[in-house]
């Protein structure tokens, strides 16, 4: 945590991109990728932190680390200054009364109260950090299901209606939003630090998560169970967006992307390659669910779910060398997809906007 | 009053009385809100009623530590003994054990109280 703080600039950048690009051939990848994302996970400010919070939860959660903090530093010091005491300055007997008054003190007594004073406020904050609103006038919700190493991503609106999307979370500034989050195989747990506490993703059961972003920007949520192969890839851009944006930009995303009808013939190869038997396009024969939703994935700020910046460059490079790039992913690798049906179907998907 | 408690009790068992009254609040308040959430119903509806349960069985719980606590206090002679206690004599086993109870009695007590604490501030299963 400290080294971090000397080195990268990176942990500063708020608005820009999630997430550095890795662009080297495809031998350096594979240790490309996970060190450019160290800077980030181990900054104490910026995208992906816990003590630069930019949501109600994660201010709270702040606000119990430092006190604890300090708490603990105080009773640190105060111990080491008596050591000092008892070995440098007042050398010398005391009397077994006073040693025992000593330790009933400052051994049974003091701890006690502290723990005490310490867990109550711990305890104390746990109700509003789990706010969840009346059910049947809840605003936003949004659903989760953690699949290795993607996210599923559905937005049910309060008028019922739902809009599928996968590996981004966009919500509206200052609204309180309820996540319901589950898991379609294992056990993952979704973390977004700047924004609040995790919670676990868990096969066959359902688990609630209430935030409230307060700060717009973007930043970074990162599954924080381990998971497989690829788990330290699982992760995912989150913006925070002024309230009528969002609303906008999820209205356009309820029905098919502009972007569909510009190549027939690419979207004709990504249904002879057999995509669509995984990926959804809407607009398309491809109704595929075991895969993240592509309807609109040009618009997303990455690709392979926080793996990279999103362009129809890096879009070809993940589609050809998915297993280089996440090992153990299942999203099969088209090493031998001819590179003009390459070229085409990711500059298709990137025009999906 | 002394004559209400047993005149003499020399067994290890004293010993492990407390912690095990910890072990089974700590059981019951978990297990009880545990069952209590996941099967609605099936232990009642309110829940301030698994709270005030968790109450009776805490202040039932310090009770019993408490007797523990005041038996070992006697078997150690009233706090008069000078500790460690440790020469090979039968009395000198008698106080340590009485003085090791008395201490485990005041770990379990505030043990106690810990794991009631929650009960005090969560008021919902979600909450
Ligand atoms: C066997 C099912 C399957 C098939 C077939 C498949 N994919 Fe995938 N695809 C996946 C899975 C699973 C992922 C998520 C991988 C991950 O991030 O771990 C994925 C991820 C992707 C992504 C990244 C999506 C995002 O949100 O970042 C793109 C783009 C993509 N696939 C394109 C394609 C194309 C183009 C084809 C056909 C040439 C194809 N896929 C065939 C399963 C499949
Ligand atoms: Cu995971």
């Amino acid at each position: 945590m400290t080294r971090e703080i000397f080195i990268s600039g990176e942990h500063q950048r708020r608005d820009g991109d999630a997430e550095p690009a890795p662009r080297r051939s495809s031998g350096a990848v594979r240790v490309g990728v996970p060190l450019s994302a160290v800077p980030l996970i181990v900054s104490c400010n910026g995208i992906q932190s816990a003590l630069d919070p930019a949501g109600e939860e994660a201010r709270q959660v702040a606000t119990l680390f430092w006190v604890m903090t300090v708490g603990g530093l105080a009773i640190w010091a105060g111990v080491i200054a008596l050591a000092l005491y008892a070995s440098r300055w007042k050398r010398g007997a005391i009397t077994t009364e006073a040693a025992g008054r000593l330790i009933v003190w400052g051994g049974v007594v003091f701890p006690v109260t502290v723990l005490t004073a310490l867990l109550a406020y711990a305890l104390w904050l746990m109700p509003s950090l789990r706010p969840f609103g009346d059910q049947t006038q809840a605003g936003l919700r949004v659903e989760i299901v953690g699949s290795q190493f993607w996210w599923r991503v559905v937005y049910h609106r309060p008028d019922g209606s739902s809009i599928v999307s996968a590996n981004e979370v966009r919500l509206p500034l200052g609204r309180r939003v309820e996540f319901s989050l589950t898991s379609s195989d294992m056990i993952h747990s979704f973390w977004i630090p700047a924004l609040g506490g995790k919670m676990d993703l868990i096969p066959g059961r359902t688990n609630r998560l209430s935030l409230q972003p307060t700060k717009s920007g973007t930043y970074r949520g990162q599954c924080a169970e381990f998971c497989g192969r690829s788990h330290a890839l699982m992760a995912f851009p989150v913006v925070v967006m002024q309230p009528g944006d969002f609303e906008s930009w999820l209205a356009a995303r309820a029905s098919a992307s502009p972007g569909v009808v510009e190549s027939r013939s690419a979207e004709t190869l990504f249904l002879r390659h057999g995509c669509g038997d995984c990926h959804r396009v809407d607009g398309t024969q491809a109704r595929g669910t075991s895969g993240p939703d592509l309807s609109h994935v040009g618009s997303r700020l990455t690709i392979g779910a926080s793996l990279m910046t999103n362009d129809a460059e890096t879009m070809a490079r993940f589609i050809a060398h998915s297993q280089s790039l996440k090992p153990g992913s299942l999203m099969p690798t088209y090493l031998d997809m001819p590179s003009a049906d390459l070229d085409a179907i990711s500059a298709w998907l990137k025009g999906l906007q | 009053m002394w004559r209400l408690l047993p005149k003499e009790v020399e067994s290890l068992w004293t010993l492990f009385t407390a912690p095990v009254v910890w072990a089974l609040h700590f059981l019951l308040s978990y297990v009880g809100a545990a069952v209590f959430c996941e099967k609605p119903g099936l232990l009642g509806e309110d829940f301030d009623n698994l709270r005030v349960a968790i109450g009776l069985i805490t202040v039932l719980s310090l009770a019993v530590i408490g007797v523990s606590a005041l038996l070992a206090w006697r078997q150690w002679g009233f706090g008069t003994g000078d500790p460690p206690h440790d020469d090979p004599t039968r009395r000198d086993r008698l106080l340590f054990q009485g003085y090791a109870t008395l201490l485990l009695s005041g770990l379990s007590f505030v043990a106690v109280i810990f794991t009631a604490l929650p009960a005090l501030f969560i008021t919902e299963c979600l909450r």
